[in-house]
């Protein structure tokens, strides 16, 4: 059957027939380079494209709509603006930081996609501590926000770089608390051991009460830890004008705006593959005749399947829900979400032990 | 105590966030809820009273009802109407006052419809057209009274 998993196999082995081994790894290197930064640049039409159908159809309204069928061209054109567009530099900022900032915050998002599985065997990096690798790496895009602040020399940005840091480093935690949730019940830090634990069914159903209030307080936490409303206290567009990116135009503003929405992709993906079960089909029990149906929908459908549905539930969130004031926030982080994710994971440690997960 | 209501809490607050998640996917599953009007492609719905610029109302004989009393241009808060009047000699030989051009200052309007109801006559009325955009200024500036019209007889 035709699969990823085979593909890079074979062009694995023709690079390996045709090149030096140090040159065959330069071009897979290469490819796979190539094909992160387009998967970037069609998260970035096709999430802000998303985000502004969604938003208008929630709101009653009908969104972009002119440029190309339905509006599908519209982020094309936003993206061509955005690129011909003045870099401007104000007078006294930091420089060096300025311009570090933005590729800082996207440099974090790229390395993040390492350890992600798309589909079966098809991965850059199978590292055996990836959840703890995918958790430490995530919470350095906060220096570079912080930086983005600081360095802009104006009180906007300071303080939005402030309150993200905050916002950020509380909620790292019940974020961290919530994903060692799974990793007690499948046993492992490894991605791909983690879906494989799922073949049965997944984490959310096999882990009962435990699982689900694990996953609705990662949704939660990984939405404040995206910056995005109703935790965006870092932009907080009607008090802060624009926060840490206030500044920044033309392309850097771009940077900042496209790793918003890959992260948000990156942390979607992370609670599809714990929760749901990243490209494992959905299997109850096993061996029945449901999941052979299943199993002939091919993996990649069921990843950006799962991770699109979750990314539809942050934008549900964004559009609901209105913008909480920063003690707000803290309280819900260290009142609400840190004591009941600690008890959760006393629960899920007993739920594990005892072996009650199906 | 306190453990009942942090747990009140917590569930007060999911029960309100699901209200308001229900009301927002019910409006984004349903399309035909979309309010907008997408003006250029579909004329909007204007109401009967909408002010959108002054007319004077000629009928089919291009006969209209000013008698040139200048009660609208005395009546205009901001200058907006100025009337030319001439003086008609009616076949009995009298002199009669009519108009000669009724100017009328769009760019000036504030739509406040102070002339409507100054008029004596009922000569002018608010029409409700509204796309008065135009490239040159001199285009606002218009002579309400048609080419050849008279008033009609019998207004006094």
């Amino acid at each position: 059957m035709w699969s990823l998993n085979e593909i890079v196999k074979r062009t694995d082995v023709k690079l390996n027939e045709m090149f030096s081994p140090a040159m065959a790894f330069l071009f897979e290197a290469i490819i796979v380079a190539l094909l992160a930064i387009s998967l970037f640049a069609i998260l970035g039409l096709v999430l802000v494209l998303m985000e502004r159908k969604v938003s208008s159809f929630m709101q009653v309204r009908l969104g972009p709509n002119r440029v190309g069928p339905k509006g599908m061209f519209q982020t094309v054109a936003d993206t061509i603006k955005l690129i011909v567009k003045e870099g401007m530099t104000p007078n006294n900022v930091d420089r060096f930081l300025f311009h570090l900032a933005p590729f800082l915050v996207m440099i974090v998002a790229m390395i993040l996609l390492a350890p992600l599985p798309f589909a079966n065997g098809f991965q850059i990096w199978d590292v055996n501590i990836g959840v703890l690798f995918v958790s430490a790496v995530s919470s350095v895009s906060v220096i570079g926000i912080l930086m983005a602040g600081w360095s802009s020399n104006n009180k906007y940005s300071l303080l939005g770089a402030m309150r993200s840091g905050a916002q950020i480093v509380s909620y790292e935690l019940s974020a961290g608390f919530s994903i060692l949730a799974i990793v007690i019940l499948s046993g492992s830090l490894t991605f791909s051991d983690i879906i494989q634990s799922q073949a049965n069914g997944w984490w959310l159903f096999k882990g009962h009460i435990p699982a689900i209030i694990a996953f609705v307080i990662f949704i939660i936490a990984s939405t404040a830890e995206t910056n995005r409303a109703p935790f965006d206290m870092a932009e907080a567009e009607s008090e802060l004008t624009a926060g840490f990116h206030t500044e920044y135009s033309g392309m850097k503003f771009a940077l900042f705006f496209l790793a918003e929405y890959v992260n948000v992709f990156i942390v979607c993906a992370i609670g599809a593959t714990l929760f749901l079960g990243g490209w494992m089909p959905l299997h109850f029990g096993s061996n029945t005749s449901f999941n052979h149906v299943m199993d002939y929908i091919p993996g990649i459908v069921w990843f950006f399947g799962k991770t699109f549905f979750l990314i539809f539930v942050m934008m549900w969130f964004r559009w609901t829900f209105p913008r909480l004031r920063i003690d707000q926030l803290l309280n819900l982080e260290w009142k609400y979400l840190l004591p009941i994710s600690l008890i959760n994971l006393l629960l899920v440690t007993v739920v594990a032990i005892s072996g009650w997960h199906f | 105590m306190f453990l009942i209501n942090y747990i009140k809490d917590v569930f007060g607050a999911v029960k309100s966030l699901a209200i308001g998640m229900r009301r927002t996917l019910f409006y984004f599953v349903r399309p035909k809820e979309i309010i907008t009007q997408q003006y250029p492609d579909e004329m909007p719905v204007i109401a009967e009273r909408f002010r959108g610029e002054v007319v004077l109302m000629h009928d089919e004989n291009n006969e209209h009802a000013c008698t040139g009393c200048t009660a609208c241009e005395l009546a205009c808060p901001n200058g907006s109407i100025k009337i030319v009047t001439k003086f008609d000699i009616s076949p009995e030989g009298k002199k009669k006052k009519a108009i000669d051009t009724f100017v009328y200052h769009l760019e000036m309007c504030t739509m406040c419809n102070l002339c409507v109801e100054a008029c004596p006559t009922s000569a002018i009325k608010m029409d409700t057209a509204y796309e008065h955009s135009v490239f040159d200024r001199n285009k606002l500036t218009k002579k309400l009274n048609n080419e050849g019209s008279k008033v009609r007889s019998g207004v006094e």
